[in-house]
């Protein structure tokens, strides 16, 4: 972990060295993800480790998370070469900005108390401002970046004042002693702790972009270039699944009978507003926005249970959208030519023409977010809704079930688009040999782990269950 | 190696992995390339090999027991105890025929006038033959959604991209509407695993269920199976999706899809919740005899012939769900176990006879570009096998007896006798309607003069098309004439599906 801040550093150090031959840069970015990951890997213990004086965790849960976001950055990268290259961004700053927010965000997923958090957070936050300010020239950019980083600040300074409230109540940071801290003297679980519980919940519902908070999210997917904006749709979401599970539960698991009422409000509202209004987007990156809003719902539902069963729940679809979403931006980027932005709907008309297999393979992310087996979305969405049914909800599952026919509809438009329209364009898409590799790879995972769900919902459910 | 045991995932796997081949083989852009060509050969041996491979399934078949027989049970995915769990009985292995002789048919027929894209098309419908057989064969209630939804995906790309002019309409209507219609039956599914533990459906049959329980999860089902029956009010979708998807297309919507429906009555409802189904079953009755009576006035006004058979369609099936819900109408064992052996022979008849009358429209579509009855008449002077051919799926459509339209009408029929007047004469309008829009377009199209240029230029049968109307012609027939291999094979089953359905959960 401690070796990310070592590789970034290398990283800056290297920029002042490359100048023009910058794929150095971007291959050293991804060693140092390869070193990263592999690290990762060699160092994970089944055994929960708390480090630097109680604010640090690394137990499975942190592994589980980082090494995903660890992947999914470097695949991200991977898919926005070539793009920077032809739109004359292909800047180091990119990735020391990427890799920043990903130490961050590993930092928010291994944080054990409030302060470790709030740091991570921050570093998470400030390399996504910067990143989607990345093209100087462009005014929408510019826009969308201020407009993200004000409305961050405030939720920034809401989850703070929260925070200073339950320390002020608790007596401490870490997430366990608070826990302790209630337990103990339930004479605290009053009024003043649930109004710091409400502000960090306005804090946790604006990184995941839950309605009422997520006026940000659709401008920012379309305001900023599509790497930045595949960059946002993935690793973040990771971090405010960590965010949500560590404070809510690890910390604040005694009240869940006075959050859970808030998470529904901010879930089913995100749930119907994110997937009616998609429908009327023209543009993709922003209905991918919106859609993220709808899916977001299906995770704080799936964390509104309270049982272990929905917070596995919660893992398994945050890591499988997060696949699925990488795939879909990926895809983005590849219809985006030099001058060029692939933005609206109607650029994936007669894809299928064009060129078949990338079409197959949105064809594969459109129905796995839509959640139609034997996509991985199914999955996802069938273990939620069983652990909502399991708490005791039968409403809200057909409520669920019902967002996910309205969804339906969107994501099939982009099908219909690709295989049933005429191609206005009749350019071949072109594709470097390892971007070809691993958007097909990403592709055929969506649906390999549809058809083989188990060791993930094994492994989800021994993570938290 | 002793197969015979895998012989349903082979079923299942071989017209998937097939199709997945023929997209790789592909079609080099041009429907008349030596690729396609070849790529026409494999989609062919394929789809014939998976039948002949079925009819070993008929023929090593146990008729005297009413238990799965081909049972493969396999961990799938153990955090949920679902199973890889296969199997088939008396009600489930005749339509799996149905599906793999329906299969080489579709792609005969398709053979050359499918021009763009055909190696993307053919590979849809073998894909689409494998998960049909997943949704026959499945005993576990998230590979039956599986299967049951991923069918979806290669019919709305069908329709989509090889379909008519209101193409797009179609598909998405035929999508949102039958995607709304299941997701209440996961919800369903998922609540019965929540009391069971297992998706095992035999566990979800053994389940103790409280009377309002059993009302909701019937609901759950019905939308689920009245959408893809379809029964009338929830039929639109079908007439649109029928009348824009191409022939091979409208082929398979009506002799399997439409099935599914039936199927999960029988196979889901009937024992899952007998007593809910019991509350309803006036209500079921009432549907079906509004679907044979309404649907049918309505299929009599139609100027296209794709949409009056689609509507004959609904009809007929609603003669199915009428003989599934006699069921508590009728005090003797007997004739319940009537109704309930009608619905599945007409299952199978209409399967054959609406794909042969949908393939007759595609013959005359492909010459003419049009399935306006209006323009055509006296077709019978130019293609007079076609005419013949044409004629006797008519009848059997009208129910003739010696055909295989009217064993199951008639078993329905007496059925619904034993239960109610009334209702066995509502039911029998369905020969007196059904004869007379069947015949009336007969008349309009095939008999008469020679209405146009384009009529009397009409070349008749070509050797492909002789093959597959001759085939199903023979099919309709020996069904009609002999259907006893057909009953004996499903009686067993049904006889324990009428005590499973008999018996209170309360």
């Amino acid at each position: 972990m401690t070796l990310l801040g070592l590789i970034c550093i290398v990283l800056l150090a290297d920029l002042f060295v490359a100048d023009e031959k910058r794929v150095i840069t971007f291959w050293l970015t991804i060693a140092a993800l390869f070193v990263t990951g592999a690290s990762l890997v060699l160092t994970a213990q089944e055994t929960r480790t708390v480090l630097f004086d109680g604010s640090y965790v690394s137990d499975q849960l942190s592994h589980v998370l980082k090494l995903t976001a660890v992947g999914v950055v470097a695949v991200g990268f991977m898919y926005a070469r070539d793009y920077l290259h032809q739109n004359k961004l292909f800047k180091g700053e990119y990735y020391v900005l990427g890799l920043f927010g990903l130490l961050g965000t590993m930092v928010m997923i291994s944080a054990n108390s409030l302060l470790t958090m709030y740091l991570g957070l921050e570093t998470l936050s400030l390399s996504l401002y910067a990143l989607v300010a990345f093209d100087r020239n462009s005014a929408t950019a510019a826009e969308s970046a201020m407009k993200f980083f004000v409305l961050g600040a405030i939720a920034s300074g809401s989850l703070l004042y929260g925070i200073s409230w339950i320390y002020g109540i608790t007596g401490s940071l870490q997430f366990h002693e608070i826990a302790e801290a209630i337990r103990t003297s339930p004479d605290i679980n009053g009024v003043p702790l649930w109004f710091g519980l409400a502000f960090v919940i306005v804090g946790i519902a604006f990184k995941f972009g839950a309605v009422p908070f997520h006026m940000w999210l659709p401008d920012v997917y379309q305001g900023a270039r599509s790497p930045v904006a595949l960059y946002i749709a993935t690793a973040p979401k990771l971090a405010a699944l960590a965010l949500t599970l560590r404070i809510l539960v690890d910390g604040l698991g005694d009240l869940h009978e006075v959050w859970q009422g808030m998470i529904m409000v901010l879930a089913v509202l995100s749930l119907v507003i994110g997937n009616v209004v998609a429908i009327a987007q023209s543009n993709i990156k922003r209905m991918l926005g919106y859609s993220a809003i709808g899916h977001v719902g299906f995770i704080l539902l799936a964390v509104f249970c309270g049982t272990g069963q929905g917070y596995a729940a919660a893992l398994f679809y945050t890591l499988t959208y997060v696949v699925m979403a990488a795939g879909s931006f990926g895809m983005v980027i590849l219809l985006s030519r030099q001058g060029f932005e692939a933005e609206l709907l109607s650029d994936f008309k007669g894809l299928n023409a064009r060129s078949p297999w990338f079409a197959f393979m949105m064809l594969f992310f459109m129905f796995g977010l839509a959640g139609v087996p034997p996509w991985v979305g199914f999955f996802a969405k069938l273990n939620v809704i069983s652990a909502v049914l399991d708490a005791g909800f039968p409403g809200l599952a057909v409520l669920m079930v019902l967002a996910a026919v309205v969804g339906a509809f969107y994501y099939i438009r982009v099908v219909w688009l690709m295989y049933f329209e005429s191609a206005e364009e009749r350019a071949i898409l072109q594709a470097k040999v390892d971007t070809r590799f691993i958007l097909s790879l990403n592709g055929l995972a969506v649906l390999a782990i549809g058809l083989m769900p188990g060791w993930l919902l094994s492994l989800c459910m021994r993570v938290l269950g | 190696m002793d197969l015979t045991h895998l012989i349903l995932s082979i079923l299942i796997w071989l017209p998937i992995i097939g199709g997945t081949a023929v997209l790789f083989v592909g079609d080099d852009g041009d429907a008349a390339s030596s690729r396609a060509e070849s790529m026409r050969v494999l989609v062919l041996l394929v789809s014939v090999l998976t039948f002949v491979l079925s009819v070993f399934v008929y023929s090593s078949f146990d008729t005297s027991t009413a238990d799965m027989q081909f049972v493969e049970r396999f961990e799938w995915i153990p955090a949920f105890n679902v199973y890889y769990y296969l199997g088939v009985d008396g009600i489930s292995a005749p339509l799996i025929l149905l599906t793999t002789f329906m299969t080489p048919l579709v792609v005969i027929a398709g053979w050359d006038s499918i021009k763009t894209r055909p190696a993307q098309y053919f590979a849809a419908f073998l894909i689409l033959e494998g998960l049909m057989i997943g949704v026959f064969s499945a005993l576990d209630g998230v590979l039956f959604y599986v299967m049951w939804e991923a069918m979806l995906v290669p019919m709305f790309l069908i329709i989509g991209v090889w379909g008519g002019e209101r193409r797009i309409y179609a598909t998405i209507k035929f999508f949102l509407y039958t995607f709304l219609g299941s997701v209440l039956m996961l919800v369903a599914f998922i609540y019965l695993f929540t009391k069971t533990g297992t998706f095992d459906l035999f566990a979800f049959m053994e389940a103790p269920l409280g009377m309002t329980e059993q009302k909701l999860i019937f609901i759950a089902f019905l939308l689920a199976f009245a959408v893809k029956v379809p029964m009338w009010p929830v039929h639109t979708w079908l007439p649109d999706a029928h009348v824009e998807a191409p022939t091979g297309g409208s082929v398979i919507l009506a002799a399997i899809l439409l099935k599914m429906g039936g199927y999960g009555f029988v196979r889901l409802s009937l024992p899952i919740v007998p007593d809910g189904s019991q509350y309803f079953a006036g209500l079921m009755i009432a549907l079906s005899l509004i679907a044979v009576v309404y649907i049918g006035m309505v299929a009599l006004m139609q100027q296209d012939m794709k949409k009056l058979i689609a509507y004959s369609s609904i009809a007929h099936m609603g003669f199915v769900t009428l003989g599934f819900f006699l069921l508590w109408s009728i005090d003797s064992g007997m004739g319940a176990a009537l109704g309930i052996t009608g619905g599945m022979v007409q299952m199978v008849s209409h399967g054959l006879i609406s794909g042969a009358l949908f393939l007759c429209v595609g013959v005359l579509y492909d010459r003419v570009h049009s399935r306006q009855i209006a323009d055509y008449g006296g077709v019978a002077n130019t293609m007079p096998v076609f005419a013949s051919f044409m004629v006797l799926f008519a009848m059997a459509n009208a129910g003739l007896p010696g055909t295989s339209g009217f064993v199951g009408e008639f078993m329905v029929i007496i059925a619904s006798f034993k239960a109610n007047f009334w209702f066995a004469v509502l039911a029998a309008s369905i020969l007196v309607l059904g004869a007379a829009y069947t015949l009336w377009m007969i008349k309009r199209v095939i008999y008469g003069e020679v209405k146009n240029d384009d009529v009397a230029e009409l070349k008749d049968l070509n050797q492909r098309e002789y093959i597959v109307l001759g085939l199903l012609a023979a099919a309709v027939l020996l069904v009609g004439l002999w259907p006893g291999p057909l009953v004996d094979m499903m009686s067993v089953t049904i006889d324990q599906l009428v005590e499973y359905a008999g018996r209170s959960k309360l």
